[in-house]
């Protein structure tokens, strides 16, 4: 029969239209899940890009925490975390680590005592090959409660409209105590007199399958010299970096780890909320930091030092951040891995040469 | 009447087909959010990888030893081509992309975890260079994929509807083997 008598005709118009309704259907729910047809939606190219500001990426770098040193040593662990965690890595005994002490600042040359967080990345390697990494930084806790604000904070700190900040601050008044914890807490001459901390809570799992919300700290053995400002500075602009390749060529240096269970009341999932100092506190192992060395051709600028890479026996809780970061720091990674020609970035001479 | 695919054919057809739009959906939604919903998006879309790797070799075994019913004679030359070339391109994408995002996770270093405790060893040794690679090529082959899928589901619909050849019924059939078929 041909197709050419009117019903077939409509038949086959009606089909032809079913199946483009299909397919658009097919391409437009795709369209929605890549996000393209929410622009509000908070992305990692967004947060990135409110990270960068004006100036834009320093290419070849994280795209936070942009200046760091390498760092390896070992992890000895006290085997008092296996009550509260079957993680393999926090079982007695001595396991390599890599990490990493930065600065949070986008900008890979910025001097020392213009940036008010410092940073350590740490890998932690078990025998049977699991891995746990973190991201720890020195604030007793974090700017602001969600990653929402976290973006927010990025744009109306690049803001050139006057009474960005203070808007700012007065939607998301728990920023208030880190300004002041950024104006009033004692600089340090040396990331080896530098404590840091998870900040964000995790759940570790213990063997009988019981969950035990914890968050931890990194705790200096060296005694704290407190400097103000602009002593760090007379210091020069990579005394950090400098120093701590010094001190630990003299010797090793050592930081405890110190893991808080919280109590029932304690709220996991805001990590700009410090929990009670009376928290029962474990000490699960020793830090021992023996070999810095450049980040250049270090064994520490290829790693992602993802805080949502855990082994199992430790995950995430419901505080929102180690996913968001893990989802950020993945496209940073991918990007500069990208760039590794422009690494290191010379902002300078890139300017030089665009003009 | 033609004969079909196998039932084991047709059912893996479906099963992967599903798994295989999750996927592309899952992939392209974990990488635009910074949500919580992240990280059971993509240890999902690990997991959900490797198993696709498995089930196109069972399947590509099922096709070498099966192969696939006759097109019907009635079908013009150019979409004869295109349904020759198809499976080819479907086969490299099924069997390519999971060894491709095994080979990038491996190129960055990343532990390569299922189902929060198997860990798969790494097939490449750490590298910039061929991460970006593998990246980029991981990408572009899942938007090719997709546009692959979407012009599969209107080829499909097209024998059913307009041409009405029996080419869908060959793949979407609930006979329960193909000797009742015949």
């Amino acid at each position: 029969m041909s197709s050419g008598t009117p019903p077939a005709r409509a038949r086959t118009l009606g089909s032809f239209a079913a199946i483009l309704v299909v397919a658009g259907a097919g391409v437009g729910a795709f369209a929605y899940a890549a996000g393209w047809l929410t622009p509000d939606r908070l992305t990692p190219a967004r947060m990135l890009a409110a990270l960068d500001g004006p100036k834009g990426p320093a290419l070849g770098h994280r795209r936070n925490h942009a200046k760091g040193i390498c760092f390896t040593g070992i992890f000895a662990a006290s085997g008092e975390g296996r009550e509260i965690t079957r993680a393999s890595v926090l079982a007695s005994g001595q396991y390599p680590v890599v990490g990493r002490f930065n600065l949070g600042t986008t900008e890979p040359d910025s001097p020392d005592a213009t940036v008010r967080v410092r940073g350590m990345g740490l890998q932690i390697t078990a025998p049977d090959g699991a891995v746990w990494r973190m991201a720890m930084i020195d604030p007793p806790f974090f700017p602001v409660a969600t990653p929402r604000a976290f973006y927010d904070l990025q744009v109306a700190s690049h803001s050139t409209e006057r009474g960005a900040m203070p808007a700012f601050i007065a939607q998301h008044p728990e920023f208030r105590a880190f300004a002041e914890w950024a104006g009033s807490a004692p600089w340090t001459g040396s990331y080896a007199e530098t404590g840091f901390n998870s900040l964000d809570s995790f759940v570790f799992t213990d063997t009988q399958g019981y969950d035990h919300p914890v968050r931890w700290s990194l705790l200096p053995d060296a005694t704290v010299t407190a400097l103000t400002q602009a002593q760090l500075a007379a210091m020069g602009p990579d005394h950090l970096e400098q120093e701590i390749r010094a001190r630990v060529a003299a010797a090793p240096q050592s930081w405890r780890m110190v893991v808080t269970l919280a109590d029932p009341i304690d709220q996991t999932a805001d990590p700009s909320k410090a929990w009670p100092e009376d928290r029962r506190r474990m000490e699960v192992g020793t830090l021992i930091v023996q070999r810095i060395e450049a980040e250049r051709d270090g064994p520490c600028r290829d790693i992602n030092f993802d805080p949502t890479v855990l082994p199992d026996g430790m995950s995430v809780s419901d505080d929102p951040f180690p996913a968001a970061r893990s989802a950020a720091y993945a496209r940073s990674y991918n990007l500069r891995a990208a760039e590794v020609r422009d690494y290191p970035y010379q902002r300078a001479a890139a300017t030089e040469a665009s003009r | 009447m033609t004969r079909s695919f196998t039932a084991w054919q047709r059912l893996l057809h479906w099963a992967m087909a599903i798994a295989i739009l999750g996927m592309l959906f899952i992939g392209v939604g974990m990488v635009s959010t910074i949500a919580p919903s992240y990280l059971p998006l993509i240890a999902t879309h690990r997991t959900l990888g490797i198993v696709i790797l498995v089930l196109a070799v069972v399947r590509l075994g099922l096709r070498w030893r099966y192969g696939a019913p006759p097109l019907p004679v009635s079908m013009p030359i150019p979409m004869r081509l295109a349904a020759h070339l198809s499976p080819y391109a479907f086969y490299a994408l099924m069997l390519g992309m999971p060894l491709i995002g095994w080979a990038m996770m491996s190129a960055a270093a990343y532990p390569i975890v299922l189902l929060g405790h198997i860990r798969l060893p790494p097939i490449l040794p750490q590298s910039d260079a061929l991460h970006t690679l593998l990246w980029k090529a991981h990408v572009y082959l899942a938007f090719a994929f997709f546009a692959l899928v979407v012009m599969h589901v209107a080829a499909a619909l097209y024998h059913a509807l307009v041409r009405r050849d029996g080419v869908f019924e060959t793949m979407a059939s609930v006979r329960a083997d193909r000797a009742a078929a015949e």
